[in-house]
């Protein structure tokens, strides 16, 4: 199987908060069409790890390439959905001021192209059909829709790929569903990196998986493919996890043994 | 209506409306971006600055504009990098700020300042030329706010968001501190700092509930504010009781009774 070429690419790249090392000698590629989960437990530097990504955080050592760019430069080509943010539930806007938002940029002035950011917003929202919610307040969607929103949101500057930070919490088990539905079909036409605590439950159309803790390790495609009966999360000790997945005939991953 | 016959009535008319105009735009801001508690720690420590014109012997505007932009970045950066820790800092400087500007006051010789109408204003003594220049900065808000609204909303909604889409977060945030620096100074000198506090949160806080978008949140903002002032100093007028307090307690009675009404349904 021929590799599609790479968008993102970490080489040896290592961050420390005041002296405390979140991510040592980390090594990524991601493939345009890939959809990588990247997990591992808390503390373990998921969130850096896409920080990085983002271009909010710079490496102290090691480089990170985004579509041959800096991921600052190529933040347009980044879609970005945050992790649902709690404390501004009241904050009175509406989904299409939401979905705008995406446009931004330092050189585009929104004042000048406010209409036509405005036809763009309903025509995504269209998409994912949540466009009879556009006048409605935030407050009042469900957790899985306003999860659209946001991801209406980061397709507003047509991106490459979606960076999405825990997307599923919040949602119920059935949003859930829905939700994974959606990203498998944004998954035809966009490189889709989701960051998730929620080892149970990534969505089976998962293609390859990063397991994040302090070091990276990556389970390329076929490997994940093969179903064996070893131990899914690490921990620090490279010990098993104290999690056992009991399933009846239900198809599962298991992903194979490596050391962090 | 005959209250607003008599020329100090429609200049105290004016310089309500003007206040709760620009204190319904900024306001809204302080709401939504949690900045009440600096707010109250700039309009206090602002003080300070009125003591150092006074003791300097500087222009008073001038003094206290440039004293207030310094303590209020200075808490708007602590702030920012100690957000767990920032209430207690902006709480020393609050009082510090007052305390200087009181000693520097008692160290100029034969001059005593009425610390009562810092406090509550003389809104019914508002000379011409305050109304001017508060219409001057109305104006000014405005226009920045129809310029930057939608970088604005970002950075209040969701700063990190608006950091990857490329906005210049902090110039911009630093840019409203100061804009609501001017806005307290200036309303301060027409209304009293407990009035700016009051216009500043109470309009915006009910709203915030009703509003559906930042844009609606302004506009009901001021239209509260300017039902607040007028009510207010018609009641004033009426009972022969003090002008700001009275316009505060009309506020917080419609505050209060919004906030019982929707506990209740």
């Amino acid at each position: 199987m021929t590799k599609e070429p790479i968008l993102i690419e970490m080489k040896d790249v290592s961050f420390a908060y005041h002296q405390r090392v979140v991510l040592k000698n980390v090594n990524l590629s991601v493939h345009q069409r890939d959809y990588i989960a990247i997990i591992g437990p808390n503390g373990g530097g998921k969130t850096t790890l896409l920080k990085l990504i983002l271009g909010l955080l710079k490496p102290d050592s090691g480089s990170i390439v985004v579509r041959g760019q800096t991921p600052q430069k190529a933040s347009h080509i980044i879609g970005y959905v945050p992790q649902e943010i709690y404390h501004n539930q009241h904050f009175p806007i509406s989904v299409l001021d939401i979905v705008q938002m995406g446009a931004l940029s330092p050189k585009k002035h929104l004042f000048w192209h406010r209409n036509k950011n405005r036809k763009k917003a309903l025509e995504i929202l269209d998409q994912l059909n949540m466009s009879e919610y556009a006048k409605n307040s935030l407050r009042s969607l469900s957790g899985g829709q306003r999860q659209r929103v946001y991801i209406a949101r980061a397709l507003m500057t047509d991106p490459e790929f979606l960076l999405l930070d825990e997307p599923t919490t919040g949602i119920d088990s059935r949003g859930q569903i829905d939700f994974y539905h959606l990203l498998e079909e944004l998954n035809y036409t966009l490189t889709i990196v989701m960051v998730s605590h929620d080892m149970m439950a990534i969505s089976k159309h998962v293609k390859s998986v990063a397991c994040v803790n302090r070091s990276v390790y990556y389970h390329e495609q076929s490997e994940i493919s093969e179903v064996t009966i070893q131990n899914m999360y690490p921990n620090e000790t490279g010990n098993e996890c104290p999690i056992e997945l009991i399933a009846h005939g239900m198809p599962h991953r298991v992903l194979q043994q490596h050391d962090h | 209506m005959e209250a607003f016959q008599y020329d100090f009535m429609q200049h105290a008319l004016i310089a309500g409306l003007l206040a709760s105009i620009i204190c319904g735009i900024m306001g809204t801001l302080t709401i939504v971006n949690r900045l009440v508690f600096l707010s109250g720690g700039i309009a206090h420590a602002a003080y300070g600055g009125i003591g150092l014109s006074i003791f300097m012997g500087w222009p008073f505007l001038v003094g206290t504009i440039g004293f207030s932009i310094v303590t209020a970045i200075l808490m708007a950066i602590i702030a920012m990098h100690n957000k767990e820790r920032s209430d207690a800092i902006i709480g020393v400087i609050w009082a510090s700020g007052m305390a200087c500007g009181i000693i520097l006051v008692d160290l100029t010789p034969g001059y005593q300042v009425d610390l009562m109408s810092y406090l509550f204003g003389s809104i019914l003594t508002v000379p011409k030329t305050d109304l001017i220049i508060m219409g001057m900065i109305a104006v000014f808000i405005c226009f920045f706010i129809i310029l930057f609204y939608d970088s604005l909303l970002a950075i209040s909604y969701d700063e990190e968001f608006a950091r990857v889409r490329g906005v210049y977060v902090k110039s911009l945030y630093f840019s409203m501190i100061i804009l609501l620096t001017l806005t307290i100074i200036l309303v301060i000198q027409v209304v009293g700092l407990i009035l700016v506090i009051a216009l500043l949160t109470i309009p915006a806080y009910i709203m915030e509930k009703y509003a559906k978008s930042l844009f609606q949140m302004m506009i009901g903002a001021i239209v509260l504010g300017c039902l607040f002032s007028i009510v207010g100093l018609l009641l004033a007028f009426q009972f022969d009781i003090s002008a700001g307090a009275s316009i505060i307690m009309v506020s917080s009675t419609v505050f209060f009774m919004n906030t019982g009404f929707s506990k209740c349904t």
